[in-house]
């Protein structure tokens, strides 16, 4: 058994953040990861990204991770590596298997779940064959494996993670055949369809795919029409010629080990459905664990490393190496930040979710 | 339905006309002017910074669309790289007689060279007329989203947004 201050599940943007402000209060942390590197999924965001200029904006997403594990190593933040955290007991104790061979007990005085998410899927018939993937998937193999998982690719789904993946597999060298969106309006920033609309791929709202054909692979795609109920048109069926098939319906939070923990959870679908419930400090209903990132609702990378941060500093502060009073005036810095994240056409609907959120925080949590 | 930015996925002229980012008929018929495609309230602010005339304003609330001062504009082009959206170009009505000129963000692979014969299109990726490369940029600090200058018939002035990309054979 391992005794250590504060232990952080999960490496991506949001615990690295955390990791950062506790370490640098003085914290003792372990960083544990499933992954053999660090970074979730930031090193396979090769683009630009949107937010406040004062919070790294314009800059790649992979330059966000370099720089934030720059920040770790000079900070000698401990980290394992493929480290799966499988359970959680008494709200303090972590069984990790490291590699897959071997397990590790951590007792924490603090823990910080920044678990991230998973691609949802959508079945279809055909969907089984190779070449059907999540978009995230071709993003990982594209940007960090350099592999083109195919030529001709079909994306399911115009929220931002689609289009930004489109985009990407165009600068990968595949084309892109089409963009399909079930709803009547695209999903993601206007800015990020413009890009791939001027690139030719065309778009397609009110659209899904009814079958995926192919022997040993994908070899084409049966598109159709969507009514406003979402119900397929019959007669609007198109036949496209793809090899791959990308899927980007959206995500789910990664909540297993909250749920272990015998977290309470409230139900949000416009942030991705079942969520630990958190205060303004990211604490959740169990006193000793803290919450950030997409386990918290599913947002952008931006606002993962705000909400890190909250967890970093309020989880330092309960560990004594930050006053009461530090730690509130760096929380409201934090938090207006974050407001200003989340305004705006796209932001607004997740502000008044997070708002849901917090006033039940505040009712649940002591 | 109407054919819009969320229908399908390029921003309509008209929609563009009522952005505070989009100039007007006269002022891009004055000289080189920076044009900004951004009319979606997003959290993002880079490119009033990186003007180095103070041209653009958003102001405290990031969500704020970009506003472009056009008389304070000198058409530098440092915004081009800046913006994460890709959503700012630089076109010249008086370029010369015949031709226009046109400054935009271009991030794939390989690049035009200059001399080139290039194809140019439209917001929806459709051919419009055949360009010719004047100039690439790619400074370390643009970050890898070169900026290439083309130039092409006058007439095809609105239309022409970029190039078709070049497909590594």
């Amino acid at each position: 058994m391992i005794e250590v201050e504060l232990a952080i599940v999960g490496a991506g943007p949001a615990g690295l953040s955390a990791a950062i402000e506790a370490r640098r209060a003085g914290a003792e942390v372990l960083l544990i990861d499933e992954n053999s590197r660090p970074g979730g999924q930031l090193f396979k965001q090769i683009h630009k990204f949107f937010g406040s200029r004062a919070h790294k904006a314009g800059t790649r997403g992979m330059n966000i991770g370099t720089e934030l594990l720059r920040e770790s190593k000079e900070l000698g933040i401990k980290t394992w590596l493929k480290g799966e955290v499988c359970g959680i007991e008494d709200g303090h104790k972590l069984w990790v298997v490291i590699d897959r061979n071997r397990s590790e007990f951590v007792k924490a005085k603090k823990i910080i779940l920044a678990t991230g998410a998973t691609e949802n899927a959508v079945s279809f018939p055909g969907w089984d064959l190779p070449g059907v993937m999540g978009a995230g998937a071709a993003q990982t193999m594209i940007n960090v494996h350099r592999v083109l998982p195919g030529r001709k690719v079909i994306m399911l789904g115009s929220g931002n993670v689609g289009v930004i993946v489109a985009y990407q597999l165009l600068q990968a060298g595949a084309e892109v055949v089409a963009i399909l969106e079930a709803a009547p309006k695209l999903g993601g920033y206007g800015v990020h369809t413009a890009k791939v609309a001027r690139a030719g791929v065309p778009l397609y709202v009110s659209h899904t795919i009814k079958r995926a054909f192919g022997t040993d692979r994908v070899e084409a795609v049966e598109i159709v029409e969507l009514d406003e109920q979402f119900k397929q048109i019959t007669g609007t069926e198109r036949t496209l010629e793809v090899d791959t098939i990308c899927i980007a319906t959206g995500l789910t939070p990664l909540t297993e080990l909250a749920w272990l923990a015998g977290c309470k959870f409230n139900y949000i679908p416009a942030l991705g459905g079942h969520l630990p419930i958190h205060d303004h400090k990211m604490r959740s209903t169990q006193p000793d664990i803290f919450i950030a990132g997409d386990i918290s609702g599913i947002e952008e990378a931006s606002t993962a490393m705000e909400e890190g941060r909250l967890a970093g500093i309020n989880a330092a502060c309960e560990l004594g190496y930050i006053t009461q009073e530090e730690a509130e005036n760096r929380s409201r810095e934090i938090w207006d930040s974050l407001n200003s994240l989340r305004s705006g056409y796209f932001g607004q609907k997740r502000r008044d979710s997070k708002d849901l959120m917090l006033q039940k925080g505040k009712e649940v949590i002591k | 339905m109407k054919e819009s930015l969320k229908t399908t996925g390029a921003p309509s002229l008209e929609e563009l006309r009522n952005s505070p980012g989009f100039p007007t008929r006269e002022q891009l018929r004055k000289g080189p002017v920076a044009i900004i495609e951004c009319i979606e309230e997003i959290p993002c602010n880079p490119c009033e910074a990186s003007c180095p005339q103070g041209a653009i304003t958003i102001g405290e609330n990031i969500t704020n669309l970009p506003k472009l001062d056009f008389e304070k504009c000198i058409a530098c082009g440092m915004c081009i790289a800046a913006c994460p959206g890709l959503a700012i170009y630089i076109k010249d009505y008086t370029y010369s007689e015949t031709m226009a000129l046109l400054s935009f963000p271009y991030e794939y692979y390989p690049l035009p060279q200059v001399g080139d014969t290039v194809q140019a299109v439209d917001r929806h990726g459709k051919y419009v007329c055949d360009a010719k490369v004047i100039r690439v940029r790619n400074p370390k600090s643009n970050d890898h989203t070169a900026i290439v200058t083309i130039e092409y018939p006058k007439e095809h002035f609105d239309e022409v947004v970029s190039i078709k990309r070049i497909v590594m054979p």
